[in-house]
């Protein structure tokens, strides 16, 4: 059976949740072998074992933290070449976007993106227009690229012995063009820039209810934002109302907690990247229009959802077990 | 400085995508728009063009002939020509193909900055800038959410959420695409809006890129859609509800969360 290469994500000691959910698909299309920027260690090396990389290639050199894309780039196409794989998985992502198109064109090999499941050929489920098509689609020219919306992936271990195989790979001049010059944690201002933002509306049911969505925007480093309905019973001011006549916004994360879902406040928020909801109604319209949806009582869930996160940000890196 | 602008025609955000039974999208009936984030992409080099009387804007687009529209948007807001690559052989192409045509348009026309959208609104697959570039040997800056062009180089902000904003920089020539953070676009002045009927709009065919039939369209594609079904309710996908007890519904938000790179 083919190789099949899988770029792994590796962060300190921890192999990212999202490589385990690339092993588990990578198997179903033939054996699975994990390219890892810089050297390995023996706990990421057991994870990526666990979750079927019979092979682990290993490639150390200052381009892969420093470039890390453009390194990326020559890496995968490097091994391609050399081992003609069955395909190759990146997950989803700025980087691996950028990352699986600029291989696409190297290889000149079809690029499918947004898939949430595969079978052998490989034949891809893709979720397109934020979930209203589900589209089957397949490469028909070169070795298939996929970039993988992992988390909609159930990852399943299948123990295996990986052998570990370091790979030199030329790095030409141009993976250094482009440069990361400063990196900083920022307090976003304003709404229509801002990369997180937690929404509350009418199911926060009082002012004091709102406290909980200024919180959890604290808790994620976001701003808080509100409904018609919120600003309008004055339980936040209308600069922080998002709608067709308040703020339209874009951010990567939209939170959205007690909001059932107007057609005014959809307009001014579909634009978001990831949405996620909490609504106690489960036929809520909020729910049609997100990529994750949490039925229950905002009181009871935020407060928990509050706690999880500062229980994971006190202890990082947890290895998936 | 010359700058070439990546606009796309796309169906109306309300109207939702149809598909032809090719499979592809039908892109000439129902509403229609110049992509958001191509608008943002425009607003960001009439910003760029402040000041420096020797920048020429260019937006080029690959579209049906319906597609001329977003070249018009992009003279109305301030672009000084436009290129419509057309063809019938066009249709249906992929990402790969799609960009392997821009790229050749691009380097035709000659460029310092291409500047696209992140995403299109009815792909959405934020494959073309990077491929672009790829084809050009050009550095890529995708998803600013910040834009700043100096003398020498080009910078952008990113911001990936969690308020961890990284800083790139690279030299030009190259490729950037912008989201819409970088702020809202300005809407256009009457003078602006009746200077746009005299700008030209040159169509290319592929011939004009030296570019065969084969190599694009269905025929072309590295890629084919086998089938495309609608989803009841428009739903994003079957198992979005978490349900139960608070606690456990707070996991799978947490879970899903930090898999998306959020915490
Ligand atoms: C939902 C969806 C998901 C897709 N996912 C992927 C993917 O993951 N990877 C990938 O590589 N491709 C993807 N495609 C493209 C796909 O692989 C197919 O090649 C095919 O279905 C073409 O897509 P389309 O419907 O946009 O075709 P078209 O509507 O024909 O459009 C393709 C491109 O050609 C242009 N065009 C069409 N007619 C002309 C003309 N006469 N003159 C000039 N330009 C013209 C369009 O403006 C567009 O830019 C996707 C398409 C859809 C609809
Ligand atoms: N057919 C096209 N014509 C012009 N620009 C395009 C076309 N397709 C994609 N682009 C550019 O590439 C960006 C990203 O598109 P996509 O990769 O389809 O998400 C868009 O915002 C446009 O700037």
């Amino acid at each position: 059976m083919a190789e099949v290469l899988v770029l792994a994500e590796q962060g300190g000691t921890s192999v990212h949740r999202a490589t385990c959910a690339l092993l588990t698909l990578a198997r179903r299309l033939g054996v699975p072998a994990a390219v890892v920027g810089g050297s390995p260690d023996p706990a990421g090396t057991a994870v990526l074992g666990r979750f079927g990389a019979r092979t682990i290639y290993p490639v150390t050199a200052a381009e892969v933290d420093e470039h890390p894309v453009a390194a990326r780039v020559e890496m995968l196409v490097h091994l391609a070449r050399r081992n003609r794989p069955a395909a190759i998985l990146i997950a989803s992502g700025r980087d691996g976007l950028e990352i699986a198109g600029r291989v696409a064109v190297r290889l000149d090999s079809g690029l499918l993106s947004d898939v949430i499941d595969v079978t052998d050929g490989p034949v891809v489920v893709q979720s397109v227009q934020g979930g209203a098509y589900r589209v089957e689609s397949s490469v028909v020219r070169g070795i298939p690229i996929l970039a993988v919306r992992t988390e909609y992936v159930t990852v399943v271990p299948a123990p295996a012995k990986p052998r570990v195989s370091p790979v030199r790979v030329p790095f030409p001049d141009r993976v250094r063009a482009v440069r990361m010059i400063a990196r900083d944690r920022t307090r976003p201002r304003e709404l229509s820039t801002a990369a997180v933002i937690v929404a509350g509306g009418r199911g926060v049911g009082s002012r004091a209810g709102f406290e909980l969505v200024r919180q959890l925007a604290a808790a994620l480093d976001g701003l808080p934002a509100g409904s018609h309905a919120a600003a309008e019973q004055g339980w936040c001011p209308p600069e922080m109302q998002v709608d067709q006549v308040g703020t339209i916004v874009h951010p990567s994360l939209y939170l959205a907690l007690g909001i059932s879902g107007s057609m005014r406040h959809r307009t001014a928020m579909r634009g978001a990247a990831t949405i996620v909801a909490i609504d106690s109604d489960p036929q809520a319209p909020i729910f049609q229009l997100s990529d994750l949806g949490g039925v229950g009582d905002v009181h009871k869930v935020v407060p928990e959802l509050i706690a999880e996160i500062e229980r994971r940000r006190a202890q990082p890196r947890i290895v998936e077990g | 400085m010359r700058i070439v602008v990546l606009v796309k025609q796309v169906p109306a955000a309300d109207a939702g995508l149809a598909f032809a039974p090719d499979l592809t999208v039908v892109r000439d009936a129902g509403p229609a728009a110049l992509n958001a984030a191509d608008w943002c992409a425009v607003d960001q080099s009439l910003q760029i063009a402040v000041g420096r009387p020797d920048a020429r804007i260019t937006a080029v687009t690959m579209g049906p002939p319906g597609a001329v529209d977003a070249l018009r948007t992009a003279l109305v807001l301030g672009a000084d020509t436009a290129v419509h690559v057309q063809d019938p052989a066009l249709h249906g192409s992929d990402a790969l193909a799609t960009s392997r045509v821009l790229a050749a348009a691009v380097g035709r026309l000659g460029f310092d900055l291409v500047l696209c959208g992140s995403a299109s609104a009815d792909s959405g697959m934020s494959a073309v800038p990077a491929m672009v570039a790829e084809r050009l040997g050009v550095p890529a800056l995708c998803f600013a959410d910040r834009l700043l062009v100096r003398s020498q180089t080009v910078e952008i902000q990113r911001d990936d959420g969690c308020g961890d904003r990284r800083v790139f920089v690279a030299a030009p020539p190259l490729v950037v695409s912008v989201t819409e953070r970088c702020g809202e676009p300005h809407y256009p002045g009457y003078v602006s809006r009746r200077g746009a009927r005299d700008k030209p709009i040159s169509v290319w065919p592929l011939a004009a890129l030296g570019i065969e039939p084969a190599e694009v369209g269905l025929a072309g594609s590295a890629s084919i859609v086998r089938a495309a079904t609608p989803r009841r309710g428009g739903r994003r996908d079957c198992d979005v509800l978490a349900m139960g007890p608070p606690a456990g519904v707070a996991t799978r938000l947490a879970d899903f969360l930090a898999e998306r790179q959020f915490l």
